[in-house]
């Protein structure tokens, strides 16, 4: 036992491997935040007018409304006019290609492991690189255009095409929809946009890298996915920040659009930085991403692996709007040290025969906490809703807590809902069995939390899998014996 | 007793089954065999009425009665019985209860007396008896946690007890191991005489070995592929049902 | 955004009905349990009623009950009642000790207690033996709302038990609770007390009926102390009249290797509130929460029920069934929390529901808030309707819909009935449902 203990403690002492900070030269909006920042922003961004306007509108809106303190989260207030609300690195403007980026950045890169380089062409993944407020390159344009697949930075997306940008932007996720919404909305520097035409299959998955980098900034992307009718997209997402006494606050959007027989498939590996072991610093990763299954059959499929953030909110949900429509939640949330993780999903049935399932596995080690909230509603008109939801916890240690918060909703006599939890911990049997077979504490740890996991991990792209069992393994590996 | 004319079935909008006829009468016992999935228990659950099973055309008429205009609890009254594939458990009701109100719902129909429970008891511990059931098993739930083999049982004790004019065996055989074929294969046989008719449903063809039947029919793809005397069983059991399909594909029908 | 509306004049409205109330004391109102009632007003006076934006009280609009102004029962004189309401409504098929209360006051009694119990009334008790009651009366149920505020304002009497060590009660004890009124919207407010002494035992009957003609709320609290290895069962049947409120709170402190088993029944009432709270503070001991509801019209039954794991090696199990019809409503919040301590804590919680109607509507939230590693806890939930397969096999034996359907009915509740100890209130509870859902009974051979 002592020499689990043992253990435990080093691994949950492991140091945040991400943690580096790029010599990057910025380009900087002073701190704070007022009408004149967004006009700087905009302004940098060369956007048009109505864009501005929506901004200063959403801006407005935000100084009207109180920051919202109902999950089960403590934090000191944030101060937002502490903050940056515009970082770009110096040197580029604009990249045609990747040679041409500030070695520095590349070399960040390379630490990130981003596949960025050539070895990744092979592995047929569009990358949209966002470091800390602008997207830094997009590569296989060209492959995707001949498709015709628009997947660019937001601003370009604003400038090239504005008409398909107007349509979509805010619709799923509208500026008043809540206080992070509102201020990513006035504040948002960039962040990815595709649209996948009709009846097109994306051939390769669509990637962005998000990451904080200058100090005192706040990351407000906004992403926007639209999948025309017939069409496919799997889109990747992951996320790193370096080591920062101070928090950062990270407030993003992101809003997909499916309609008719359209389906994404949106995965996302977080891993900001969580804060040091004795809680100090850490990225406020608040975020609001939302699923619109405008279209009849219409599939989302949301998979998160969610390691970093010293306190993560985050509600990845599903609009289940289209006859037939299915939405799916799959999640991996792992908290330790002095982390707060209160994520969850919520269903909207709202038409008919529509389907979702939800499966949540929250690790919680350390002094951490980790909520499971979610919401399943099936609205009177939605007949024959089917949902099931699996909400399991594990403990590591006696410090921590696990919570599940299921809120269901039933308003239609032909629904059925069905919902299950359990909190285990790691078994000392399960340990003792493995080890007996010649297998350390450290491995057996190991495999018995991706066992709990895998259900999540295999709704993951191959290279994203691999990469989520690593951080799972670094985060907190054998946390307990 | 029973006439199935042109009978077209679907389930969740897939077409199941695609032109059925088929005629039985009074004393027979008429086997349906077919690979997995060719419609033989829908067609088992269309006759007995099922709603998740909607009829898109044909007709099918029990003694010149036309049975698919009837609710389900119609059919079982003029004398339609299903033995389940899977019997249904319900917990809270006791077997006695169950049996007793259908008893008496059938008898009502039929312009008989309610029974007494006195002769109610003397007649479902004769079956029972017949059929090795534990008397216990009366003051037990509906076939909640009975084994398979009891709950098949449970089946035939339903079936000696309504004494219907057409009994529909869906797979009544699955599940069963020697003992309890035997014992429900003899409780069928008791049953049928030569007022009333039986179908069997039925995969394999070991059923057949306890249970006789006069004709034998080969369902594929919703369709009465081939019919025959009780040697097609045997033809089927020696040869599998590929060469039937191929030669059916060959007919192109 | 809509504030919380502030009922400003409702308040005043029971303020005043509290300082005529004092001055019907005349005298008793420097008692020991009239500083709890001072304090109560008090604390009343400085909260809100209980709003949807309150999170316990997310799904259920209280706003109709606060439409009337209820006179509290302990204002007026005692109610006269015919002695038929109450054969009516007594459960005469169990054999038992009973006690009649009519507007939260005692009635009348028909005991038989050997020595060592002490059971009755709760103002009596306070007359003649205040030290009995003292130390556990309001020790337990705090004013957390302004509906258990009222109570303990306007409480003047209630059901008491106290059984010393080592005592089995072999027989069961009914407490009819009759409430209302021709003349008056009236306000009942009785105030239980079962304390337990170490390695006893009882059985005890809640029957909540109704009568009159006007509209009443009932806010009732109880509390009970299960002490060391006692075991405690307490059927709760709730049958007040289909337009009256009906807002329960149950507080149960248990300690080591005690039995608690709380059953609800719930089936009249227009807005039903139950809170049922267990803390387990003793190693080694259990709570039961079984529960059973039955909504129809514009009936909205809401239960919320928290177990309080603070100790180790300590289950609960819970299960609770709701059938909905028509446009009734229902909530189940079911909260389970393990503390730090409470290590191979055991805790399973369930909740089921079935609509019957397209109107019918429920929302649940169970609720796992867990801080001690090595333990085992579980919950689940499943709202559906009847299974179509189980009603097409009974209609497949001959057995018309109506039956049909009450025969899944039956089947759906029959793991909460299957509970209940006592056979005969078994088949009574079974009879209501029936009869409560307006349906073809069925009843086992």
């Amino acid at each position: 036992m002592s020499d689990d203990m043992k253990v435990v403690e080093d691994l949950t002492q492991s140091e945040y491997k991400w943690g580096f900070t790029s010599n990057v030269e910025a380009d900087e909006a002073p701190k704070g935040l007022n009408e004149d920042i967004i006009r700087f922003i905009s302004a940098k961004k060369n956007e048009p007018e109505w864009m501005l306007e929506w901004r200063l509108k959403a801006y407005k809106y935000w100084l009207t409304m109180e920051e919202p303190h109902w999950a089960k989260s403590k934090y000191p207030p944030i101060d937002y006019q502490a903050t940056k609300y515009y970082s770009a690195p110096k040197k580029m403007p604009k990249l045609n290609s990747l040679q041409e980026a500030d070695p520095e950045l590349i070399k960040t890169f390379e630490k990130l492991g981003i596949p960025l380089e050539e070895q990744k062409h092979l592995a047929g993944v569009a990358v949209d690189t966002v470091f800390d407020s602008v997207s830094v390159s997009t590569t296989f344009k060209e492959t995707l255009a001949e498709k015709g697949i628009i997947f660019c930075p937001i601003s370009e997306a604003i400038e090239k095409h504005p008409d398909l940008f107007k349509k979509y932007l805010g619709s799923v996720v509208p500026p008043t929809d809540n206080y992070f919404a509102a201020l990513n909305s006035a504040v948002f520097t960039d962040g990815s946009f595709a649209y996948i035409p009709k009846g097109v299959r994306c051939p390769m998955e669509l990637s962005t890298y998000f990451r904080i980098n200058a100090q005192n900034t706040g990351q407000f992307e906004r992403t926007l996915l639209i999948a025309d009718e017939g069409s496919y997209v799997s889109y990747l997402e992951g996320c790193t920040a370096p080591m920062r006494d101070e928090n950062q606050l990270h407030a993003a959007v992101v809003e997909l659009v499916i309609l008719d027989n359209a389906e994404i498939k949106y995965s996302t590996v977080q891993n900001w930085f969580p804060g040091d072991k004795d809680g100090k610093g850490g990225i406020y990763n608040f975020v609001t991403k939302r699923a619109a299954c405008r279209g009849r059959n219409s599939k989302v499929s949301w998979t998160q692996v969610e390691t970093g953030s010293a306190i993560t909110w985050k509600y990845p949900s599903c609009i289940l709007q289209g006859d037939n429509s299915v939405g799916e939640f799959y999640s991996v949330a792992v908290t330790n040290n002095f982390q707060q993780a209160d994520t969850g999903t919520k269903m909207i049935h709202l038409g008919k025969n529509t389907r979702s399932t939800i499966i949540s596995k929250g690790i919680s080690a350390g002094k951490s906490d980790n909520s499971y909230r979610g919401l399943v509603k099936v609205n009177k008109n939605a007949d024959g809703a089917r949902n099931f939801s699996q909400c399991d916890s594990m403990l590591m240690g006696d410090k921590c807590g696990a919570h599940t918060f299921p809120y269901i909703e039933i308003d239609n006599d032909t629904a059925i809902v069905e919902h299950e939890a359990t909190t285990s911990k790691v078994g000392e049997d399960q340990i003792f069995y493995l080890n007996q077979r010649g297998i350390s504490t450290e491995d057996a740890v190991n495999m018995i939390v991706n066992g709990f996991c895998k259900e999540v991990f295999n709704k993951l792209p191959m290279e994203f899998a691999v990469e989520a069992q690593k951080l799972l393994a670094v985060s907190l590996e054998g946390s307990v014996g | 007793m029973i006439t199935i004319k042109n009978l077209h079935a679907n389930v969740a909008g897939n077409g199941i089954l695609r032109g059925i006829d088929l005629e039985v009468k009074k004393g027979e016992v008429h086997a349906i065999m077919g690979p997995n999935g060719s419609g033989k228990s829908t067609l088992a659950n269309v006759l007995a009425g099922h709603e998740a099973y909607e009829v898109t055309g044909g007709e099918v008429l029990l003694e010149g009665k036309d049975l698919l205009d009837m609710a389900p609890e119609d059919r079982a009254r003029e004398g339609v019985f299903l033995a389940f594939q899977y019997p249904v458990e319900i917990p809270g009701i006791s077997n006695a209860t169950f049996l007793k109100t259908a008893l008496n719902e059938i008898r009502k129909c039929r312009g008989e007396e309610e029974i007494s429970a006195k002769e109610f008891l003397q007649l479902v511990r004769k079956e029972m008896d017949k059929l090795g059931m534990d008397e216990k098993m009366l003051s037990r739930s509906v076939n909640a946690g009975f084994s398979g083999g009891e709950k098949k049982r449970n089946e035939i004790l339903q079936l000696a007890v309504l004494n219907p004019k057409l009994a529909l065996l869906d797979e009544t055989d699955s599940g069963l191991d020697i003992d309890a074929l035997k014992i429900v294969s003899e409780g069928v046989n008791n049953f049928k005489n030569k007022d009333n008719a039986v179908i069997l449903v039925t995969h394999y063809q070991r059923l057949l070995n306890y249970i006789v039947p006069d004709f034998v029919h080969v369902l594929y793809k919703g369709r009465i592929i081939k019919s025959g005397g009780k040697e097609l069983a045997l033809e089927l059991e020696e040869k599998g049902y590929d060469w039937l399909i191929k030669e059916d594909e060959a007919v192109g029908v | 955004m809509n504030k919380i509306p502030e009922n400003t004049e409702l308040k005043k409205w029971y303020s005043d009905q509290f300082d005529s109330f004092e001055n019907k004391l005349n005298g008793g109102a420097d008692t020991y349990f009239h500083q709890i009632r001072k304090k109560a007003i008090s604390r009343f006076g400085e909260i809100d009623f209980p709003h949807q934006k309150n999170e316990d009280w997310k799904y259920t609009n209280i706003s109709p009950v606060l439409k009337y102004n209820f006179k509290p029962a302990s204002v007026l004189s005692e109610t006269k009642i015919e002695d038929s309401l109450i054969e009516n409504a007594f459960i005469s098929e169990v054999e038992c000790c009973s006690f009649v209360f009519v507007n939260g006051r005692l009635h009348s009694s028909k005991t038989n207690f050997p020595e060592g119990v002490t059971a009755g009334s709760l103002s009596e008790i306070m007359k003649k033996n205040p030290e009995l009651v003292k130390q556990h009366i309001a020790s337990l149920s705090e004013n957390d709302n302004s509906f258990s505020a009222l109570n303990a304002a306007f409480s003047e009497d209630g059901f008491v038990l106290l059984i010393d060590k080592n005592i089995q009660l072999e027989k069961p004890i009914q407490v009819l609770f009759l409430t209302g009124s021709d003349t008056e919207n009236l306000l009942a407010a009785p105030r239980n007390l079962i304390v337990a002494g170490k390695n006893s035992s009882a059985e005890i009957i809640f029957n909540y009926r109704g009568f009159g003609s006007k509209v009443y709320l009932n806010s009732s609290v109880t509390e009970v102390f299960a002490d060391d290895a006692s075991n405690i069962t307490l059927y709760n049947l709730q049958e007040e009249n289909d337009d009256s409120f009906h807002i329960e709170k149950l507080q149960a402190h248990q300690t080591a290797s005690s039995n608690f088993t709380h059953f609800s029944f719930t089936l009249g009432g227009k807005i039903i509130r139950n809170d049922i709270n267990t803390k387990l503070s003793g190693e080694n001991s259990a709570s039961h929460l079984w529960g059973l509801y039955l909504g129809k019209n514009e009936q909205l039954i809401d239960h919320h029920t928290f177990i309080d794991h603070s100790v180790p090696h300590c289950e609960s199990n819970e299960l609770f069934k709701g059938i909905l019809d028509d446009n009734s409503r229902g909530v189940f919040n079911g909260k389970i929390l393990v503390q730090k301590d409470a290590q191979k804590t055991n805790a399973f919680q369930s909740n089921k529901a079935v609509l019957l109607n397209k109107n019918a509507k429920i929302d649940t939230k169970p609720q796992l808030e867990i801080y001690a590693d090595d333990v085992k806890c579980t919950h689940g939930a499943a709202i559906g309707r009847l299974d179509d397969t189980a009603y097409f096999y009974i209609r497949s034996r001959g057995i018309p819909a109506d039956v049909a359907k009450s025969m899944q009915i039956r089947a759906f509740a029959t793991d909460v009935v299957e509970k209940i100890e006592i056979d005969e209130l078994k088949e009574i509870i079974n009879h209501k449902i029936f009869e409560h859902l307006r349906r073809v009974e069925v009843v086992n051979e």
